[in-house]
């Protein structure tokens, strides 16, 4: 399994998807004319409604490469390594990027071209995918598209906007479809994309030790809790009003339902009842934990794992505590790609308990939480 | 070791150097920043693009092809003349291709350009153009892309070939006496075809991106980037490199090798590694010179006068200079 590589003199990438319609032209026109100090280097598929003259937007024709290594769900975006590469000669005119994905695109060769590509690698890191979902139209697209379903599946952040065109109830629901796709990604309800841009960019979302130093909570979340809409009425008010942001140290005044919010509201372990639109979902997740495991069947495990139900698997993230290892252990995936590093020490007041999250389709709990066990240590 | 000669500018203002080389016998170095520098008479600096993104010599040697981020293509003399030969608002050129009778081939998305006299044609491919490359003889152009090279003949109607090979190729080139097509690949891996019959040649074990070939002296030897020495695969016999271990040649440790340009009269090849390190080695027995040493930054560009004499080089922290032989470049 490769270590995480070296992240200082690595350019952060923010990827930016979204259906046609959701926001991400508006998102992306305050980026590029807010005065927030920072610059950006923008690459997109249509130079189309950016009605901003920046020498550093860059159009591209995606280009979906499958790697020659028999393995369909390795691909990487052909076009991006270019265009990185060229900008990377030229550092100093921008301290980030933007990687604009068309509505249709599916996110995970855009994330992969960080991961597989070493002349990208060396130069840049991914820093979150944020998803952009129209409130109003996003369970009609997820009933007709899987793109859609993928999208906020991969997603670090996603910007539910549009707020202002939904009933309340309506948006709760939608935001609880979000939260059973993806029971990890940061919430943002949004209208006309207006977020503090500080909130999603350059905040290092997809590097996982990174969330999880920043949001200890991060994935505690019981998948056997499905926070559907009968129950998000209730602890709405409850649990994610501002005060509850503040101890993390949040300023911004969007709803923000984060996996930490989850664990407050455990129900004994039953289950929600799911209405029929729920069940358009496809995405599911699978939380494992566990103690201390062994180290000699943990890596092959996951090897293993992720070998065979590759292609259905968006993303992993775990905590790990191996035996007799005083650092917890961090990893995170796509696909079939892996990678994982020591991360810290592990605290004294910390329990060394392990924790694996998948989401993906079809995934087979029964399976995933028989073999996680036998790799106890 | 012989004499170094530094380009008298600030590597900063220069940046990452992409070519360096000789233009009408007379020292030239472009920076990505779109500065060309011109060494004739005087010292000249002309800021040639907003953007420099590729640059290769004309076929003649007496102008420097350019591309950059502005979507211009031009041609640069060794005194500063500069004839913009096209430009494409808002496109980023980043291919470009010296032909015979001074044509001009690039490449933006899935459309390739070939400048003649006063002819223009284009070609659009199926899938992003990745390298251009015209063969030695006759107008035919080389075009890289996902699952193979398109082989186009520009001036007749004949339609084009194709060599397949699963995969992104990312580059051609074509061999000195035209026999051979060898592709860059995004693994690490080149492939090759031999157009009379088609049969493939796979070169693999790089444990890098093979970002710089070089063909050596009649075409006997191709030098290659991508490994911690110049991995020289043979291509004198009938069957290429088929069934032969290449020669690893200039192996410093660990260091990649990041740019080769074979000698234009000996069979030697100058090596630059990732540390700003250059050498020569003669091919066939190993031997080796060391030429300079470690800089700030990876070689990135390497290219040797007509005569064999002196060596430009440039690196992507935007070190440049020319190192002087004197006589051969591996006595002593």
């Amino acid at each position: 399994m490769p270590e995480t590589a070296e992240t200082s003199q690595q350019i952060p990438v923010t990827v930016l998807t979204g259906y046609l319609g959701a926001g991400k032209t508006t998102l992306l026109n305050r980026i590029l004319s807010e005065d927030h100090g920072r610059k950006y280097a923008v690459i997109v598929n249509e130079f189309g409604e950016i009605g901003i003259d920046n020498d550093l937007i860059v159009e591209t024709d995606e280009e979906i490469y499958e790697m020659n290594n028999g393995c369909i769900c390795c691909t990487v975006r052909g076009d991006l390594i270019r265009v990185v590469q060229n900008l990377m000669k030229r550092p100093g005119r921008f301290d980030a990027v933007i990687v604009e994905t068309t509505g249709l695109a599916d996110p995970a060769p855009v994330a992969q071209t960080f991961f597989m590509d070493d002349d990208v690698r060396a130069k840049s890191r991914l820093d979150s995918v944020i998803a952009l979902a129209d409130a109003k139209h996003l369970l009609l697209r997820l009933k007709d598209s899987p793109e859609a379903e993928d999208q906020i599946a991969f997603a670090d952040i996603v910007l539910l906007n549009k707020t202002d065109l939904v009933e309340a109830d309506e948006l709760a629901h939608v935001e609880a479809v979000i939260r059973q796709i993806n029971p990890s990604a940061r919430i943002y309800r949004t209208s006309r994309a207006e977020v503090d841009l500080k909130e999603i960019l350059e905040q290092g979302r997809f590097d996982l030790a990174r969330a999880i130093e920043n949001d200890p909570q991060f994935l505690e979340f019981d998948d056997a809790h499905v926070c559907g809409p009968d129950c998000d009425h209730d602890h709405h008010h409850d649990h994610h009003g501002h005060d509850h942001h503040d101890h993390h140290g949040h300023h911004h005044h969007d709803h923000e339902c984060g996996p930490d919010c989850d664990h407050d509201h455990q129900h004994g372990g039953h289950h929600h009842g799911l209405d029929e639109k729920i069940h358009d979902t496809t995405i599911g997740t699978v939380s494992l934990s566990g103690g201390e495991l062994d180290p000699q069947k943990f890596f092959p495990w996951i090897q293993a794992i992720t070998q065979t139900d590759g292609p259905d698997i968006l993303r992993l993230k775990g905590i790990v505590a191996f035996r007799d290892d005083p650092e917890r252990y961090v990893v995170q995936g796509i696909h079939m790609i892996i990678e994982g590093d020591h991360q810290r020490p592990w605290k004294d007041d910390e329990q060394r308990r392990s924790r694996v999250v998948f989401i993906g389709r079809n995934l087979d709990r029964e399976k995933l939480e028989r073999t996680f066990a036998a790799c106890a240590a | 070791m012989p004499s170094i000669a530094p380009l008298d500018t600030e590597p900063e203002s220069l940046g990452h150097v992409e070519w360096a080389g000789f233009v009408g016998g007379n020292p030239v170095f472009a920076g990505v920043s779109g500065a060309v520098h011109l060494l004739a008479d005087r010292h000249r600096v002309i800021e040639a693009h907003d953007g420099l993104l590729a640059a290769c010599p004309g076929i003649d040697g007496k102008v420097l092809l350019t591309s950059g981020e502005d979507g211009k293509v031009c041609a640069i003399d060794s005194t500063g003349g500069l004839a913009v030969l096209a430009e494409h608002k808002g496109k980023w050129i980043d291919r470009l291709a010296a032909g015979p009778g001074s044509a001009v081939g690039y490449a933006a998305g899935k459309t390739a350009t070939v400048l003649s006299g006063k002819d223009s044609k284009e070609i659009v491919s199926e899938r992003s153009i990745e390298g251009l490359a015209f063969a030695p003889k006759g107008m035919r152009l080389a075009i890289a892309r996902y699952n193979g090279v398109e082989l186009h003949w520009i001036n007749t109607a004949s339609p084009p070939q194709f060599l397949d090979w699963k995969g992104a190729h990312t580059g051609a080139v074509f061999s000195p006496d035209g026999r051979y097509v060898v592709s860059q690949m995004q693994e690490n891996a080149l492939h090759g075809w031999r157009l009379a019959d088609g049969r493939h040649m796979r070169m693999t074990g790089y444990p890098a991106k093979v970002h710089s070939v070089s063909w050596s002296v009649k075409g006997k030897w191709l030098a290659t980037s991508g490994a911690p020495a110049a991995i020289t695969w043979p291509f004198s016999g009938k069957d290429g490199p088929m069934g032969k271990a290449p020669k690893e040649l200039g192996s410093m440790g660990n260091l990649l090798v990041t740019k080769v340009a074979c000698h234009p009269q000996e069979e030697i090849v100058a090596i630059g590694y990732e540390d700003g390190m250059v050498a020569a080695v003669r091919i066939e027995d190993g031997k080796e010179a060391l030429l300079k040493r470690a800089g700030k930054g990876a070689i990135s560009a390497l290219n040797w006068d007509g005569q064999g004499r002196r060596l430009a080089f440039g690196s992507a922290a935007g070190e440049a200079g020319i190192i002087d032989l004197g006589g051969s470049p591996t006595d002593g």
